[in-house]
This record gives C-alpha cells, structure tokens and sequence, in this order.
C-alpha cells in the first residue's frame, strides 16, 4: 500500500486520482465523500481501499470516507464537516457537480471553516459522459477559487496547498482536472503525510443561516474573501511564465500546458508559455505582464474560449496591443480533447510555419469495436425479455450506466437519456404527452441517486408507465462501488442495506414485481403484467453484475458451467446471434458455437433457442 | 532520450496492466514516464489505448506518426492506430483475431488477417507473433500481454534492461510462473523468427533504430 505508506522523497508512478487523494492526505484530510464517476472515481477508490486495508491490520483510520447516495449529499456531508473545523474532500465527474450545485451556490455565500476541495473531473471528448460541459465557469459562477493542474505532481501539489488556500479564505475550492490529468499515470514525489483533526466541534454562528437577510450580508464578504483570493493568485507558484524567449506567448493551463510544451517542441520554435495552474481568480497583474511583453499570444485551452475572453478584457483594460488568438480567431475549436497535433497546427498557421504531421491511414475499412455488454450480463437477459412482451412503439427511456449499451443492435432498447434518473422522469411525461405505452430502465445506484423523486412523481398523479430498476446489486460502470442497496460501505463496514422494491412500494407503488433475469419467462410473465396495469408499476430485475458473480464464485471455488452448441439439433435460426447478442455466442463458417472462454454459464442463451440446441458442456 | 509506445487492443486483454508494467520499469530505471490511460470501457469489449512515453516527453499523447512501439493484443486494432505510426516503427502484434460482436449488425466485414498484416509489414517494421498460443503454452491465455512484452524485450529498443521489465512483472502480477514462462516465450519467438533480418529498413532516420538485442 504505497500510497499511504510511501516516505517523504519516495517516487511514485500515480494517476493523477491516486495523486489527488496522496495531496489530501499530505494535507491531512478528515472527510472523503464522493458519488462514482468516470474520470473521477479512483480518487475516493484510492481512499476506499486506504480504509480497508488499515482496518484489516487493526489499525485506525485517519479519515472518514463514504461512497454517499449522490454528489449533493456528498458534499453537504462534506461542508458540515467543514463547518466543525475539519479538512474535507469531495470528488465528483463533472456532470456530478450539476446535482450538487445547488448545495455549492449558497455554500459559497455560507463560506468553509475547514478547508475543503471540491474535485471536478471533466471529460473532454466524452470518453465516458453523456456531455463535455467545461465546468470551469463553475468556479466562476459559485464565486469560488479554482486550481487545475497540468500533470500528476501538480495534482498532488494542489491537493495539499488547496487546502490551505480553502481553509485560509474560507472557501471552498474548485480542483478542476480533465481526463488526461485524471487517469495519466506520472512520476510523483510525495511528501509527508499530515495529521487529521479527526473529530471538529460545531460553533454556532446565525450568519450561517442564509435566509434573505442574512444572504444580502453575506454576498458582499464572498467579493471580498475573492478579492483575497486574487492576492494569492498572484503569488502563486502555480501561475508561472516558462520562458523561452521570442515576441511570441502561449497562455495555457492543464494539460494544455504539456500539450504546448509538446507542440513547440515538435515544431523547433521559442515561445514564452504563461502557464495558469490557479485559475480563478486569475492573476491579473501576472496576465497583464504577459500579455504586455509579447506581440502575438495564442490561448491554449480545452472547450470554452474562458481564458481567452478574460485576457481579451484584461488586455482591453490595460490598453494593451497585444493580439489575442484562439477560438474567436478559429485557430481551435471548442470541440472535444486537444492533442499535441493540434497545437502545432494552430501554431504553424499562426506563424505561417510548415507543419505536417503523418497521413498514414488504414486503406482497409475496419470494423467499428463499441463496447458491449459481458457475456452473462443480467441487463441482456433483462432486456431480451422485455422485447419479447413489449408492444409495438413503446418508448423506452433509458438512464446512466452499463446498460445504456442495450442502445446497440440488436437489443436497440434505448430512445432517450438525459442524466441520472431521467428515465423515471421522462417516463412521467411521456405517459401524459402521449398514448404510447412506456417502459423505461435505470440501475440500482441510479435509482438510489435521482431517481426516487421521479417515482414518487409517478404515483402522485398516476403516471401510467413500466419503470424497470436493474438491480445488479453495485455500481457497476464506474468500478463496482457500493450503494444504498449493499451491506457493505466503503471502509469496508457493516451498514443497512436498503431494498429498493421495498422503498418503492414504500412510495406507493401498487403493482411491484421483482424477478431475476435470468429466468426469462418469469421475467416475460412479470412485464406483461406491468403493461396491463393503469398506473405505475415497477419491475425489479435482480442479479448480480456477472463480473461480481464470477469473483465471488472463483472465491469460493466454485465450477462456472460452460454452455455448448448442440449441432444436431441446431437449425440455424441464428436468434441467438441475431437477436439475443451475447458476445460469447459467434458464427463458424454456417455452424453457430460457444465461445468457451468468454462464456459465464449464465444459460440464458439456452431459454432463448427454441430449439433446445444450447446444452451444458459436460 | 524519448521513446513512446503506444499499447492497443481489446478490453479485456491486459493492455492496461502491461503499460503500467512499462511505466514501473521506467520509473526504477530512473526515467521520467507518462501513461496515459482510458477506463471504464475496459472490460466491456471496447478498444483500449495506452500511451506510454519515456524521457523527454511532455504530453501523455504520442503525435501523430511519432509512436516507435505499437504493441496490440489484436491485429486489426494494430492497423487501426496506423497514424500514429512511420515507417521506422516497431508494431508487434498478436496474430488472433477478434471478432467484434457487433459484427452481424455492422456493413463492414472483419478482414483478412494476412490483409492487415501485409499492410502493417508496408508501412512499418512488423512483428506477428501468436501471442495467444504461447501465452496457452505458458499456461494461461490472459497472460499474452506478457508474451508481447517478452516479445519487445527481445528488440533493443528500451532504454534499461529487459531483466528490470521481468522483476517488475513478477512484483506485481500473481502466477509468477505462468508469467515467466510467457516472457521467455515470447522473448524467444521473435529470436527465432526475426534471426538474421534486418528490420533497419529506413536508412535515413536517427536513433531508435529496430535491432534485436
């Protein structure tokens, strides 16, 4: 277990997560909260296996970590903790600070006591995310200070001093990242990790309690605790002009920043670079400079022109002459991740240089390789079944999660997706829009997440719709975290799970089924049911993720049955393959065979061949 | 010194866990190192990527046609990450095919392997191995990461020696054994096979030239 237990000096190879949660446990971190999300997930994972490990060897935990129900309650838990003087981390995915801003609005107005980094990690290109919103203009909204590193050893850098910086001001603290920050491992020398206050005491203060009075009070000291927090900004270390000589700047910051590096010295030219790491409030004095020493400045950054347009207005501020380049100058795009190709070619163009990279493309048309889901996923089984019973035109929302892939052929099960629990949501309101029958799907965690709101909407005014809950039993995109719904919470103690077919019926759901999967007529018979009641029904489809399954079973050293083809009496029908979809299941030459590797023994391919031509290998 | 070797194939095959290997090893050689990752997906079937750069880098991506490894667990999934390749490039591949599963619902068929490779051995400097058989012959198929890195510490193309690569392996991957054996397998195939070529088919580069150790 290095990471907790590497000596100050040591070099360690880190994700720019596993950084992160190394910085907040240099600066000595009491409250980790978080709600899994990709690019986000191993900075509270790193925590989660921290906990279990020490409470495995009978040792105590410095911190209290949880795996929370969504990215709100995450860090309310997180500022009350702050409010007790304790130091406390939230981390979240980009769209996850969406859920929690409400709470983050008005914390800014309320202000930290302990200091407290909230980490968004946003997803340029949409690697893993239904949107690439840049949520720097978070930080600017909120009215809070932001960093954002530009490499490992800076996450963790960040980590530590932007606890100071939070707990100092009395805010909490944007850490921004994006994916190629978040999952690119670096070479990171640690520090000495700090000592936790573990238990705070609460002192009572009535300017905590934003009603409009006290709101009008408090927005005027959040401007002044910023105006503080540009002071720093223009100190600080992580704002730095890398020079290289020449009239002509790069401002960059995150891993535009290597980018950049990459690109001009790709391309063999000087450039000075102003390098931003403490992003808001920016640095004006320090931009001032930069833009006044050079002729020509190029803005290297990810998605949103922001930077760009506050040096524009900085520039215009100062009367400076400096010409600005970037999105407005069409030099880049707002669009998806840049590369080091992209740079130099916005470069080259801007100082007329010659720059062509290799052209080299396949002259064979490739097959497309999307995700799919496992062999022996119960969403599949799930899934096939309800095509089976389902009407003609039914609508099916779907939600976050693995089985957002029931999108793909064959399946093709999946109309519309918004964010976490608009399944149950929209599902309400096409009941009422129109008179097609709706049968909608979210996961277990997701439901715990937003989509209770959504039922509870349902039966109030008796929406008519089908609203599936696969209940898998984890988490599963994001790394099998628990959930409301599991025993286990993320120290690895005993906590109440809580049963999802019992909280909807608790919520006045009359027609509840619960089934496994993977006895598809149950599951048929139980859909059918749920279309024929007026009103909204809920169908629970309970197994376990597959790749938990099959842990859990090697474990215990139990045999995982293999499925074949029995050629005598296939008759080529090819459901399986063509309709069914397992990834196990492929055509050789004309026969169809199991692929006995992959195969999980899940024998749901056995019910759907009518022919009874997929057996147990003996 | 820089050096970036891009790994490729499909989840599922250990891509992942051979670039961290790569990025340990540099790391106890005394190297600054960049992996860059991509997760989620991983376990789904979906294409994975990893960069790995070594030395004088800056970016964790490598630039277009500046990788000097690709290693791919998957012969097409090689092809596919042909831009980032020239022709003084080193691509070690696995043999075995992968037919994508959403093959019967996609226009495009999955083509000839020979196909693939002939236009990887056009453009770069190819190594085909069957990774797959001697990771079974090893003792485990999950274990043909390993064969291929064992196949690339046979090239003298890292910058520390291919022992460090082996004692990384050991240290943090379990079968020990099994892992062992495949290294040497795989090491050993491409003596035997690429004994006596001169894979420097680009007279006009500097450094980085393929030789085998």
């Amino acid at each position: 277990m290095e990471i907790i237990e590497a000596k100050p000096g040591d070099k360690l190879l880190l994700l720019g997560n596993e950084a992160i949660a190394r910085g907040a446990l240099e600066a000595g971190v009491d409250f980790v909260t978080t709600y899994p999300g990709t690019p986000s997930s191993e900075i509270a994972d790193t925590f989660s296996a921290i906990a279990k490990y020490l409470r495995k060897k009978g040792k105590e935990v410095p911190f209290y970590f949880e795996y929370s129900v969504n990215e709100k309650v995450a860090l309310e838990i997180a500022a009350a903790a702050s409010f007790c003087k304790l130091r406390a981390l939230t981390c979240m995915k980009h769209v996850g600070l969406n859920v929690a801003s409400d709470a983050l609005m008005t914390y800014a107005y309320v202000g930290c006591r302990g200091g407290h980094i909230i980490v968004s990690a946003d997803d340029p290109y949409c690697h893993s995310s239904q949107n690439e919103q840049d949520n720097r203009y978070y930080a600017i909204f909120a009215n809070i200070p932001m960093l954002e590193p530009s490499n490992a050893q800076e996450a963790k850098e960040m980590a530590k001093e932007g606890m100071e910086i939070s707990e100092e001001i009395g805010l909490p603290l944007l850490l921004r990242t994006t994916t190629r920050i978040s999952h690119t491992r670096g070479v990171v020398e640690v520090g000495e990790v700090g000592k936790p206050r573990k238990k705070g005491h609460f002192e009572k203060d009535p300017m905590m309690v934003t009603v409009p009075i006290t709101a009008r009070a408090r927005h005027p000291v959040l401007i002044e605790k910023m105006e503080k927090a540009e002071k720093l900004s223009e100190k600080s270390r992580f704002n730095e002009i890398i020079e290289n000589g020449g009239g002509f700047g790069i401002v960059a910051s995150g891993v535009s920043v290597a980018h950049s590096l990459e690109a001009i010295n790709m391309l063999g030219i000087e450039a000075d670079i102003l390098k931003i790491g403490f992003t808001n409030p920016l640095p004006k004095k320090l931009c001032e400079k930069f833009l006044g020493e050079h002729d020509k400045v190029l803005v290297v950054e990810e998605l949103e022109p922001l930077l760009e347009h506050r040096l524009k207005q900085i520039a215009f501020d100062a009367g400076l002459k400096v010409e600005i380049y970037g999105k407005d100058s069409k030099h880049f795009t707002r669009l998806y991740e840049y590369t080091p190709d992209k740079v130099a070619d916005a470069i080259s163009k801007l100082l007329n240089l010659d720059f062509s990279p290799s052209e080299n493309k396949p002259s064979i048309d490739l097959p497309q390789r999307p995700p799919v889901m496992c062999p022996g996923c119960p969403h599949r089984a799930s899934y096939y079944a309800v095509k089976q019973v389902a009407p003609k035109d039914v609508i099916y929302p779907t939600d976050i999660g693995c089985y957002t892939l029931g999108k793909y052929p064959p399946l093709e099960i999946a109309d519309v997706l918004l964010c976490m629990g608009s399944s149950a949501g929209t599902s309400c309101g096409f009941s009422k829009a129109t008179d097609q029958k709706i049968i909608s799907f979210m996961g277990d965690s997701t439901f715990f997440h937003a989509g209770l709101p959504a039922v509870i909407d349902a039966v109030h005014h008796n929406h008519d719709c089908v609203i599936t809950i696969l209940d898998n039993r984890t988490t599963a995109m994001t790394g099998h975290q628990p959930h409301p719904g599991v025993a286990e919470g993320g120290m690895g103690e005993e906590v109440k799970a809580i049963s999802v077919e019992e909280v909807v019926k608790g919520l006045g759901v009359k027609d509840v089924h619960v089934v496994d999967p993977r006895d598809l007529e149950k599951t048929k018979e139980a859909f059918r049911k749920a279309l024929n009641y007026k009103g909204p029904s809920v169908v629970v489809c309970k197994a376990p993720c597959v790749l938990l399954d099959l842990r859990d079973k090697r474990r215990k050293g139990e045999k995982i049955k293999k499925y074949q083809v029995n050629q005598n009496k296939c008759r080529k029908c090819k459901v399986c393959v063509l309709k069914f979809g397992c990834p196990a299941i492929f055509f050789d030459g004309e026969k169809v065979r199991i692929n006995e590797e992959i195969c999980t023994g899940c024998g749901v391919c056995a019910q759907v061949c009518p022919f009874n031509a997929i057996e147990v290998k003996e | 010194m820089r050096l970036s070797i891009l790994l490729t194939g499909v989840g599922g095959h250990g891509i992942l866990t051979a670039a961290s290997i790569l990025g340990k090893a540099s790391l106890k050689a005394g190297y600054n190192v960049l992996v860059s990752e991509v997760h989620g997906m991983a376990q789904r079937g979906g294409i994975v990527n990893c960069n790995v750069r070594i030395g004088d880098v800056y970016s964790p991506l490598i630039p277009k046609g500046r990788a000097d490894v690709i290693i791919s667990t998957e012969p097409i999934e090689a092809l596919r990450q042909i831009d980032k390749a020239n022709e003084k490039t080193l691509i070690i591949t696995d043999v075995n095919p992968v037919i994508p599963p959403t093959i019967y619902f996609s226009k495009t068929s999955y083509p000839e392997v020979e196909k693939v490779l002939e236009e990887l051995r056009r453009t770069c400097k190819l190594c085909a191995i069957d990774a797959g058989e001697l990771a079974k012959k090893a003792g485990n198929v999950l274990a043909k990461n390993v064969v291929l890195l064992g196949a690339l510490s046979a090239f003298d193309v890292l910058p520390f020696d291919s022992r460090l690569l082996l004692e990384t392996i050991a240290e943090s991957l379990p079968y020990k054994d099994v892992n062992a054996r495949a290294f040497k397998l795989g090491e050993e195939e491409v003596r035997k096979k690429y004994k006596g070529i001169n894979m420097r088919k680009s007279q006009t580069g500097k450094g980085n030239e393929i030789v085998l150790r």
